[in-house]
């Protein structure tokens, strides 16, 4: 079956530990993961994740389901299907010399990236955007010599008003104790 | 006022209505230990190895349906409860496994017995925590009861520094507890309910195979009603023995591996499939792509995990089982299917499970169906990993959830003494029968000692074939007899038993197993028989490794040559 890349996007709670679960949970299952990307939500205390699996339907929506069994894992979405936004920043040194030094500036305006340290035999450039902008830059930058490359893994989001996933500033208290 | 962090844990452990827990102590548990006299409602049952501990609470979860509690300090003591925790992760036994840590400045720095415990249990817990403050003990004690018991059912780790254990803190047991993550669902979505009750209505050959999750969610009576309604036949997978009663007209027993032959041959010809609280293990699917070949498969499962992980599925149904079978009971209209039950008759009828003959030594089936008799099915049997537990589930009929109680997903051998003891410890009105082997029972057989100092009435009665009986099967069937690391040279059982002060008795003749039986049951206290069976009788039918369900082999009708058996101990 063909493999394609998932987007999942999923609302954590921010303890310790929860990002070990996480990827522990890949590990044990098998499943791997392209980039993984967290941060700090609009909430206190909840955290956003996103991660790119490369799979097939049925071992996405199985690592979708093995995950939201996570008890620390509040919500998760596979927004694929989604329009959405999905950045991802670089920073990428390359060799400079004083003759080469003008066309790797070039590039970068090209591509809107940043030149955000120069030295006398390399320059840094930071570039965001999504995945093809960026291998398309670092492909133009590789003649040059590239020294060093950290990038983050996308982060996306949904377009439009409602938000894919919205967080409920108050989880329900009364559910759980319903339950009980 | 203030109390303890050790005296925090007791009343909220008493809070939870837990009245006994089985534990090994250690120097970080030295304060909860200390404090433990203040609390006398706390039954405390020392173990010899802390497996037996997590065993114990397991066996006791399964046969009360309550959350069995276990206990070990830090380091070795924690790492020794992996096996049970795993087991009862695999099982999904309610269970809250409660570890010593060292003390909060020294984690990080490879103290003495300090070991990661929940790191290394992460993926085989259902959730973990290590308290950092006393504040916050109570709480998570609430969680992870609540976690335990609800949904489908786990282990919960707590693992616990000593100075969390002396620092005070205001103790207020919560009423709630705050767990956004965590869903249960439980009735099950309409539409696939109409859509599976369309397809039971319609179906020719309709078959249910029921899991262990009918009887965790309490649903036998609703199982039965629903069976009997559409006149649907059930088998089961090993666990999900004693969730529909054994001997019932419609209940042709369980599928998979060990299965019986007319079940596994419903399975192939079945045009519905209703699969209800099981997740299609490979030990009962077989070659998955033979599975079912004609059915439409409906899966009932509280986890929405299980459905679709190994095999396709045409109508899933995620809620609670009694819920969806009390629901669905409404939309089913009754039903015959005279053609396709007189089938499956004809089909028992062709494949027996055995015939024991006259002239045959004495084989562990006929000490099985023998115990069922002595104790009119109305016992717990727990059993060991292997050959013996497969006959006990093949040959004794179960009628009550969780009278059966059995390693199922891990299969762990040395399950079975330390599960009987918890089991008798939560049931101690029912007469409890552990079916060991002698490889099995010798994993974990200090047990018997807190069978003794605890006053702790199991029956034992070891199925002894002086092999590792189930892997020496493998070996002849499918390694052309090459008995490597199988043959097992064992103590006097008898000796052993004597020694620990329990009475025992040897069994080597087939008339003398009745007898043997009954005098274990007179006995007012744990008794140990030692049943010298036939050597190499294997566990027909069978299913070969990798081969479908259909392709099962059944007992050759051959004569038994190796009576009278090997020189006894």
């Amino acid at each position: 079956m063909a493999t394609t890349k998932h987007t999942l996007k999923a609302i954590v709670q921010d303890k310790p530990g929860v990002l070990n679960r996480v990827v522990s949970l890949f590990r044990r299952r098998g499943f791997n993961i392209d980039s993984i990307a967290v941060g700090h939500s609009e909430v206190p205390h909840l955290s956003r994740v996103t991660i790119i699996v490369n799979g097939t339907t049925a071992t996405v929506e199985q690592v979708r389901k093995q995950m939201d069994k996570l008890i620390d894992v509040v919500k998760i979405f596979d927004i694929t299907g989604e329009k959405s936004n999905s950045r991802e920043l670089a920073l990428v040194k390359v060799k400079a010399t004083s003759t080469t030094r003008s066309d790797i500036i070039e590039i970068a305006d090209i591509f809107r990236a940043n030149i955000v340290d120069v030295a006398s035999e390399s320059l840094t450039i930071e570039v965001t955007g999504d995945e093809d902008k960026i291998e398309s830059m670092l492909k133009l930058l590789h003649g040059f010599g590239i020294k060093e490359i950290a990038r983050t893994g996308r982060v996306a989001m949904v377009r439009g008003n409602i938000g894919a996933m919205p967080v409920e500033e108050k989880p329900a208290r009364s559910r759980a104790k319903k339950q009980g | 006022m203030k109390k303890t962090g050790a005296q925090i844990l007791c009343e909220s452990l008493l809070a939870e209505g837990v009245d006994v827990m089985f534990g090994f102590p250690g120097g970080v548990l030295l304060p909860f230990y200390d404090t433990l006299p203040q609390y006398p409602q706390l039954r405390h049952i020392l173990v010899r190895h802390e497996q037996g501990a997590a065993h114990a609470a397991d066996g006791y979860a399964r046969a009360t349906g309550k959350v069995g509690v276990c206990m070990a300090t830090s380091g070795p003591g924690a790492t020794n409860l992996v096996t049970g925790i795993a087991n009862a992760y695999l099982d999904s036994v309610p269970m809250v496994a409660l570890t010593g840590q060292v003390a909060r400045p020294f984690i990080g720095k490879d103290a003495f017995q300090e070991i990661d415990i929940a790191g290394i249990t992460l993926p085989i817990t259902k959730h973990s925590y290590v308290v950092m403050e006393t504040e916050s003990l109570a709480g998570i004690i609430k969680e992870a009861f609540y976690l335990a018991r609800t949904g489908r059912p786990g282990p919960v780790l707590i693992d616990i520094p000593k100075d969390v254990m002396t620092d005070l803190a205001d103790f207020k047991y919560p009423d709630t507890v705050d767990l956004p993550g965590y869903k249960v669902p439980t009735k099950g979505h309409p539409t696939q309910l109409k859509n599976a009750a369309e397809l039971i209505n319609k179906a020719q050959r309709p078959l249910i195979i029921a899991g262990r999750g009918v009887i965790i969610s309490g649903a036998s009576a609703e199982l039965k009603q629903f069976a009997e309604t559409a006149q649907i036949p059930v088998v089961t997978t090993l666990l999900g023995i004693g969730s529909f009663p054994g001997n019932h007209v419609l209940n042709y027993g369980m599928a998979g591996m060990h299965g019986t032959g007319y079940a596994n041959k419903a399975i192939e010809n079945t045009d519905l499939l209703i699969a209800i609280g099981m997740r299609f293990d490979d030990r009962v699917t077989g070659k998955v792509s033979a599975f079912a070949r004609q059915a439409k498969i409906v899966h009932i499962d509280l986890d929405p995990a299980e459905i679709g992980k190994n095999v396709r599925v045409d109508v899933p149904i995620v809620g609670d089982v009694k819920a969806v079978l009390l629901t669905m009971h409404k939309m089913i209209a009754s039903n015959q299917h005279m053609d396709w039950i007189r089938q499956l008759n004809e089909w028992r009828k062709e494949h027996p499970l055995l015939d024991i003959d006259d002239s045959a030594g004495l084989l562990p089936q006929y000490i099985i169906r023998q115990l069922y008799e002595a104790t009119s099915g109305d016992a717990i049997i727990v059993t060991g990993v292997g050959q013996h537990q497969m006959w006990t589930a093949q040959h004794y009929a179960f009628h009550e959830p969780d009278s059966f109680i059995t390693s199922g997903g891990l299969g762990t051998m040395g399950f079975g003494l330390p599960a009987a003891m918890g089991a008798k410890v939560g049931r101690p009105e029912k007469t409890v029968w552990v079916v060991d082997g002698d490889g099995s029972l010798q994993m974990t057989i200090q047990e018997l000692a807190t069978l003794v100092q605890d006053k702790i009435n199991v029956k034992i009665a070891i199925i002894n074939n002086g092999y590792l009986g189930m892997v020496r099967q493998w070996q002849e069937l499918f390694y052309a007899k090459n008995y490597v690391a199988t043959p097992l040279s064992c103590p006097d059982f008898v000796k052993i038993a004597e020694a620990y002060s329990i009475a025992g008795l040897r069994v080597t003749r087939r008339e003398e197993v009745k007898g043997a039986i009954e005098q274990a049951m007179a006995h007012d206290g744990p008794f140990l028989i030692d049943f010298m069976v036939e050597p190499e009788e294997n566990v027909f039918p069978m299913v070969p490794p990798g081969a479908a369900n259909i392709e099962f082999m059944e007992r050759p009708k051959k004569e038994v040559s190796s009576w009278p058996r090997r020189n006894t101990p």
